[in-house]
């Protein structure tokens, strides 16, 4: 039996959580004050992932760069391989937010779409 | 000279929020004056997520929350004006604007509603010795460099202050090709959310340092190097704890200060603590009919609280303004408000006072603390009996705190002068 | 060929250019730097002292007198900010008394004009925030502030509308004689001239030991300083000095400036890095223990900058302005530490005099001596400013919104006559980024309206020319 300690990340209230784990199974998450926590623990110890935001230029829009996130969270260990593919990226004006920027970035299965948009 | 009923001053969470507010409470003439080139003030370069939790009950980036208001700010067909500076707000609430396009405007206000935001705390105010090259930003510069404009403002960082903004920019600069060397906090806790420790810090194994400072920045043109060093629990430096780190790149969030200009200029009376103004429970200021909303007030964490704060103040000051138009003077006995009073750990109160008549059935009282607690309780005593006793695993001075007033409550104490606020420990 | 060079753009350079530009003399100016006012005289307390400090018959002496008297005139012309405000030395000892006289009699003897010794009720009267234990002060109205910026600048392009030529990011190396006259060698390539003008500050040590066998020294004196708010910026209006005492110290000065705000400082540090203008931990503190002792209640929390000058110290402490005995042609310049700001005008004239009757220059008669300066539109009406808007909108449009400083300003300083090309040559010449954020908001604005109207790069913008680039790169061009 094994406790290891987090925090949430799920919110901003960060509650400290405690999981027990036997082995690879987990036993108990506690600490949490929403079952956000709970999952969140779950998924970070076996498949930590997260949303990625950055920007990527515009071509003839009314601003120079839009930003961008993950439509969903992605494993952490792609975070630099969807950044690296977002190097690039340039986008035709006009830009709604939600647009999808690029699809199925480094092979997640997620797209990034626009946070912003940009008129031309 | 043309009227309004409500001129809000900035178009930012705060700004946004109580125009939409004060349309919805049935006010016409409503107009946001922005200095900046778009509705949505600092959120436009606040590109992470983390954002809306509260408010919409999903998690969105700053320009999506904007995007959001600014939605509901079109539906509404609320006036704005965007690159406008606002110079002046004279006492009898004429609002002096300049732009490019109308040069010099006067127009006549029945309300104004302070929302103007707030400005990093610069290497200056903290002192730092050393040189004074180029290479040394605020957090928010670097930010707004990386994101709106796609420009790096260095390769190899070091960033002082564990702030919010400062942490968001660990990880920004690190996706952007940075290496972000370690971000050094000269309290013994992180100014920060502990969520952004997590992810913005641990993530990229980026060490936090907590109780260290810089003491010598280095060279002459752009910025070459800095000296860390511990300090003890008075902030003063331990010789012999000095550390170099080479460094292209300083980047500073040591907190941030209400812009109180404009309020200053027309005389309302402002806290030491906050550097914000004092305002009651209608987030109304020592000038009748002045309300202060967001971070010109105090400065938030969220931007929720941000916009639920605003709501209240857009809500109020439609009422000031039905008010005054219905000239029906309540002056039947007009009762001394309830002070409120921040003691022992509890650094301060918005609103610092509270008229019963006019709060609302549940009235937030935000404050923050002045140290770390454990196990602690937010006590409130009314005159000498507490009344409320609210257990809190922790507290910290980098999350903002609130209690609730339930107006029933207070109607029971007729009598009452003062509510206290204070921490106590178990 | 020229018949004059003149080395550094600091205020003594910059005077004599002006002056000499009366004449038909061809000049240049050799400047180290990209901008003028980049050393000594970017960094000091920007006072125009009475002339009450100097030893009476000095050089030192007569030009700081002079320099005060012609002060009011060159701002006019000039269009820089000056105020004659007036300044109390502070004698807060009984025993100190004597010193306080001494110093009165100085002035007398320097021909400083309207001094007074006031007693402690009538130095409450002038400046309220005067110590609870002051005992005397010695009050001289003559005294002043000045922007150090607005007058190096407003000399220069003054000098530069005439016909003197500027040469940036020039250093000269190397001095060789020729017949008539000197080759300079610089980074830039060779200048030739018959006459070279020394005004190279904290350097000017270093040319003068290339022509001369009379050696002399010159000591960097590390001064620093720190700036308050504008909201702290009445708390006195008169440059406050403390009267050195033998037990305290030299004290530090207390002074408003001319936009506004409050200047605490400087220490005095014999360095030997002429460039070493970093602060250090222990000079901020003297300052902060030193600024009450004359001036009660300083809002030193209201702090939004400090920094460091160095003063060109010459051992005997006195002006060095003559033409060399072993090096005919060559006039120094040297050892312009205060009151070397105040007296700089008459710096200026009297090089001009000993060039001109070396020379022989005739009249310029095509010289034009006044200049207008930036235009500061908060001294405007509304009415004025809403005219000035719709003639010209980019002054509707604020850049700086600390110091409230709009494009118009920021294009005006970039494309008068050796117009800014940095950030801080924006900053000297409108105050933008300035104020309380300290170029927070305003330095990415800045750079945009600078890049677009050099037509530089982003990359090639600068806080202070060189090295000093604000961004290395574009997002994720390492990745």
């Amino acid at each position: 039996m094994k406790k290891i300690n987090l925090i949430c990340i799920g919110c901003p209230m960060g509650c400290p959580l405690t999981i027990e784990k036997d082995g690879s199974k987990i036993i108990s998450v506690t600490g949490n004050t929403c079952p956000r926590g709970d999952a969140y623990a779950r998924k970070e110890l076996t498949n930590p992932t997260r949303i990625v935001t950055s920007t990527v230029a515009v071509e003839g829009g009314d601003v120079m760069r839009i930003s961008v996130k993950t439509k969903q969270d992605i494993p952490k260990d792609k975070i630099f391989a969807c950044v690296k593919e977002l190097k690039n990226v340039s986008i035709k004006a006009p830009v709604h937010i939600g647009d999808v920027i690029l699809e199925n970035v480094a092979g997640t299965g997620v797209d990034v779409v626009a946070t912003k948009g940009s008129s031309w | 000279m043309k009227a309004y009923d409500i001129v809000i001053i900035g178009g930012g969470p705060a700004g946004l929020a109580a125009a939409v507010s004060a349309r919805k409470n049935g006010i016409d003439r409503v107009l946001i004056l922005e200095r900046d080139k778009e509705l949505g003030g600092i959120l436009n370069q606040c590109i992470h997520n983390g954002f809306g939790l509260h408010t919409f009950k999903e998690e969105l980036t700053g320009p999506e929350y904007a995007a959001r208001y600014i939605a509901q700010a079109a539906e509404l067909n609320l006036e704005y004006k965007i690159n406008t500076m606002v110079m002046d707000i004279s006492h009898e609430k004429i609002v002096t604007y300049m732009n490019r396009e109308e040069g010099m405007q006067e127009i006549q206000a029945k309300a104004v509603i302070l929302a103007m935001g707030c400005r990093e705390r610069s290497r200056g105010a903290l002192n730092i010795p050393g040189y004074r090259p180029a290479g040394i930003f605020s957090a928010g510069t670097a930010q707004r460099l990386v994101n709106m404009e796609g420009y790096l403002p260095g390769r190899e960082v070091v960033i002082l202050g564990s702030g919010d903004i400062g942490l968001i920019m660990a990880r920004r600069m690190t996706l952007e090709g940075a290496k972000v060397k370690v971000v050094s906090e000269l309290m013994p806790y992180s100014g920060g959310l502990k969520r952004n420790i997590v992810q913005c810090l641990d993530d990229y194994g980026i060490p936090l340092k907590l109780s260290h400072t810089v003491i010598d920045i280095r060279g002459k043109e752009r910025l070459e190097g800095i000296t860390l060093a511990e300090v003890d629990s008075h902030g003063k430096p331990i010789p012999g704890t000095e550390e170099d780190y080479t460094c292209d790149t300083l980047l500073l969030s040591v907190g941030l200060i209400p812009e109180n200009e404009l309020s200053n200029g027309m005389g309302i009376d402002m806290n030491r603590v906050t550097s914000g103004p004092n305002v009651n429970e209608s987030l109304e200021t020592s000038i009748p009919g002045v309300f202060a909303c967001g971070n010109v007030l105090h400065v938030h964490d969220l931007v929720d609280f941000v916009s639920e704060e605003a709501a209240a103040a857009g809500k109020n000051a439609a009422e000031y303004v039905m008010r005054e138009k219905s000239a029906v003077q309540i002056s039947k006995d007009i009762k001394s408000p309830i002070e409120l009073e921040a003691v022992e750990g509890v650094r301060y109160t918005v609103p610092k006072t509270v008229n019963v008549d006019r709060m609302t059935d549940r009235l937030t009282v935000r404050f923050r603390v002045g140290a770390v607690y454990q196990n602690c309780f937010v006590s409130a005593y009314f005159d000498n009996e507490r009344v409320i006793h609210k257990k809190r695993p922790v507290v910290a001075p980098g999350e903002m705190e609130d209690i609730k007033l339930d107006k029933s409550k207070l109607l029971e104490y007729p009598d009452l002068k003062k509510i206290t606020i204070k921490i106590e420990e178990a | 060929m020229y018949d004059v060079i003149i080395i550094g753009a600091g205020v003594s350079g910059a005077a004599a250019a002006r002056e000499l530009s009366r004449y038909k003399v061809k000049v240049c100016v050799l400047e180290k730097s990209e901008d003028v006012c980049c050393g000594t005289s970017k960094a000091n307390s920007g006072i125009v002292h009475a002339g009450y400090d100097a030893a009476p018959g000095s050089l030192m002496a007569q030009l700081n007198v002079e320099g005060n008297a012609m002060m009011g005139k060159l701002a006019e012309e000039l269009d820089f900010p000056f105020q004659r405000k007036g300044s109390l030395v502070v004698c807060l000892h009984e025993e100190d008394r004597p010193s306080l006289q001494e110093l009165y009699d100085k002035g007398i003897k320097n021909g400083v004009p309207d001094m007074q010794i006031l007693e402690r009720e009538e130095v409450w009267e002038l400046e309220p925030n005067i110590s609870d234990h002051v005992v005397a002060a010695l009050y001289a109205p003559s005294a002043g502030i000045v922007c150090p910026f607005g007058l190096n600048i407003a000399m220069a392009e003054n000098a530069n509308t005439n016909g003197v030529a500027f040469r940036f990011n020039t250093e000269v190396t190397a001095i060789e004689h020729i017949e008539p006259g000197y080759r300079l060698i610089t980074n830039q390539g060779n200048y030739e001239t018959k006459c070279i003008v020394n005004a190279a500050g904290v350097y000017a040590d270093v040319f003068h030991n290339m022509v001369s066998e009379k050696k002399i020294h010159i000591t960097p004196r590390r001064g620093d300083y720190c700036l308050l708010d504008k909201t702290a910026g009445k708390h006195v209006s008169r440059t406050v000095f403390a009267l050195p005492n033998r037990k305290y110290g030299k004290g530090v000065l207390v002074t408003p400036t001319t936009h506004g705000n409050l200047l605490v400082g400087p220490t005095a540090i014999d360095i030997d890095d002429p460039e070493g203008t970093n602060t250090t931990a222990e000079g901020l503190k003297r300052i902060a223990e030193n600024a009450g002792l004359n001036v009660k209640n300083l809002p030193m929390r209201q702090v939004i900058t400090s920094f460091a000058g160095l003063r060109a110290h010459e051992e005997n402490h006195e002006f060095i302005i003559e033409e060399l005995e072993d090096a005919p042609g060559f006039i120094d310049c040297a050892g312009i530490e205060s009151p070397g700001l105040t007296s700089s005008p008459a710096i200026g004239k009297r090089i001009a005099k000993i060039l001109q009757e070396k020379l022989h220059l005739e009249k310029n008669p095509d010289f034009q001596g006044t200049r207008r300066g930036i235009l500061n539109p908060a001294a405007l009406s509304i009415k004025e400013r809403d005219a000035l808007i719709k003639k010209e909108p980019a002054y509707g449009n604020i850049i700086c919104r600390c110091e409230m400083i709009s494009e118009g300003e920021i294009l005006d300083a970039i494309h008068r006559p050796l117009g800014a090309k940095s950030l801080d040559g924006v900053k000297r010449r409108t105050r933008a980024g300035m104020g309380r954020c300290q170029s927070g908001f305003c330095s990415p604005r800045t750079m945009e309206i600078l890049s677009r109207e050099l037509d530089v790069s982003m990359f090639e913008i600068t806080k202070s020319g060189g090295d000093s680039r604000i961004v290395v790169g574009k997002n994720k061009d390492a990745l």
